[in-house]
């Protein structure tokens, strides 16, 4: 068994526990390779590959990029700011139209729950997800659940904290497929208003009060405030949310043990995390960075292993 | 074969002294135990206790990438020296169509310049390259048609070479 399972990286809910262990696996091989003096393997020579972006991103776009380009792929990039959808043309045109140009594969990300979903039914070619509204962002939890083995060892009975705005986190809902498939314990943690209904029926635990789910976990994943996505109020005011749910380094000291402090980024300074905890030795905020290009590399070669060649 | 192994440690000391700029690399993965086997060989007929060992990995340099039946399996890759104007050995079990070897090579260069490299193989198998390679060192030469699998099966030091029909 050493291939995905899968025919697109859409979500962690279809992969298998094999899936993510040989992804873990490949990526370990990847991370290697990044520490070599020439970072770069010529694996995906004949694979073009084109990253569609409908959302604004930095890291993991810049990281599919860098990824991409350790493994030899050609690279088209694509902005929707700066394109035809503006003009009204269709995603299925626009990808179509990116297609006819001979791309294997495509890395989208889409403000639209379902769009990566949606392409793979129509389009031929094998799709990446980089994030698809508040639905998915599979790469980022690979990378998280990539980092907690790598920082613990292990992630399974590992107990992880996954703080903030809940309701609108693509990261949230990867992270927990993903822990729940590799065996970890995993509670959630934020205001009510940011805690989706019945969440509860994926089997996670809900806690309101910061301190007493920081005592529980193992690690603990500040997700970031989406500013842009607070179109009505969910809570009075920010200066509000970080005194209930901000973690500085006086409430962490105050712990009875040391724990792992994650971020998929970008950071709210001083909103969910304070710049001291961002900078100190508990985060693992930018070995997650580092992991992302080796995670990426690894799905890109294994999803590009099942391509057939004509 | 305790024989053939023993040729080919005095073989590889008649060209490299004591081994002071010496490396060997095993290629992964099944040159990896035969290299730990000569390795430890070497060590003890030179008295030299310091001779440097690595395992390379070519799966991401294959020429059969996607086109094989069966997905590539990937091992690790531990060299924790510099191969930088050192003469380096790679190591393998079977030499079949060279085409593993020219990976381990490609592979190899990316990690520095070596200021040679020789390629040791414990079994050779006549009439069947496909890419213009020859061994340096060369513990057995065997004949066998293409629809035919040739494998080296380790009990403790003791290697025993199966043959096995794929058709």
């Amino acid at each position: 068994m050493s291939s995905l399972s899968v025919d697109h990286v859409l979500g962690i809910k279809d992969l298998t526990k094999e899936d993510l262990e040989l992804i873990f696996k490949t990526a370990d091989n990847f991370k290697d390779v990044l520490n070599r003096p020439i970072k770069k393997v010529p694996s995906l020579r004949d694979i073009t590959v084109a990253n569609l972006f409908f959302e604004n991103s930095t890291r993991t776009r810049l990281s599919f990029e860098l990824a991409e380009k350790r493994l030899s792929a050609d690279v088209i990039n694509f902005s929707a700011a700066s394109s035809s959808v503006k003009k009204g043309e269709t995603l299925i045109d626009t990808v179509n139209n990116i297609l006819a140009m001979k791309v294997d594969l495509v890395v989208m990300r889409h403000p639209n729950a379902g769009a990566a979903q949606f392409l793979s039914k129509n389009v031929d070619a094998r799709i990446v997800n980089a994030g698809d509204g508040a639905h998915e962002h599979p790469t980022q939890a690979l990378l998280d659940t990539f980092s907690i083995r790598e920082k613990l060892g292990k992630v399974k009975g590992v107990k992880v904290l996954i703080v903030g705005d809940i309701l609108h986190s693509r990261v949230a809902l990867s992270n927990i497929f993903a822990l729940q498939k590799l065996g970890a314990e995993v509670k959630l943690c934020g205001p009510r208003t940011l805690m989706p209904k019945h969440i509860e029926s994926l089997g996670v635990k809900v806690e309101y009060d910061l301190r007493k789910g920081l005592e529980w976990c193992d690690v603990a994943n500040m997700l970031r405030i989406q500013l842009e996505r607070q179109d009505i109020k969910y809570f009075p005011s920010l200066r509000e949310y970080t005194m209930m749910y901000g973690l500085d380094l006086e409430l962490l000291n105050s712990l009875s043990k040391k724990i792992v402090i994650m971020h998929p980024g970008p950071i709210n300074r001083g909103v969910e995390i304070s710049s001291d905890i961002a900078d100190s030795e508990h985060a693992i905020i930018l070995d997650q960075v580092e992991n992302g290009v080796a995670i990426r590399m690894a799905v890109l070669y294994l999803l590009a292993e099942k391509i057939d060649r004509q | 074969m305790e024989l053939t192994i023993n040729r080919l440690c005095y073989q590889l000391i008649e060209n490299h002294d004591n081994f002071q700029n010496t490396v060997l690399i095993g290629m992964q993965p099944r040159g990896v135990y035969l290299s730990e086997i000569i390795h430890a060989r070497l060590q003890e007929i030179t008295g030299n206790k310091e001779i440097e060992i690595g395992a390379l990995d070519a799966s991401f340099y294959r020429d059969d990438f996607r086109r094989r039946d069966t997905p590539i399996e990937v091992s690790g890759t531990t060299i924790d020296f510099l191969i930088e104007n050192k003469k380096v050995i790679l190591i393998d079990d079977v030499l079949f169509s060279g085409r593993t070897v020219r990976a381990a090579m490609d592979a190899l260069m990316d990690f520095g310049r070596p200021s040679s490299v020789e390629y040791l193989v414990l079994i050779e198998r006549r009439f069947s390259r496909e890419l213009p390679v020859k061994a340096d060192y060369v513990g057995q030469t065997i004949d066998s048609v293409v629809s035919e699998r040739v494998d080296v099966q380790w009990i403790g030091e003791q290697g025993k070479v199966i043959l096995t029909n794929i058709e």
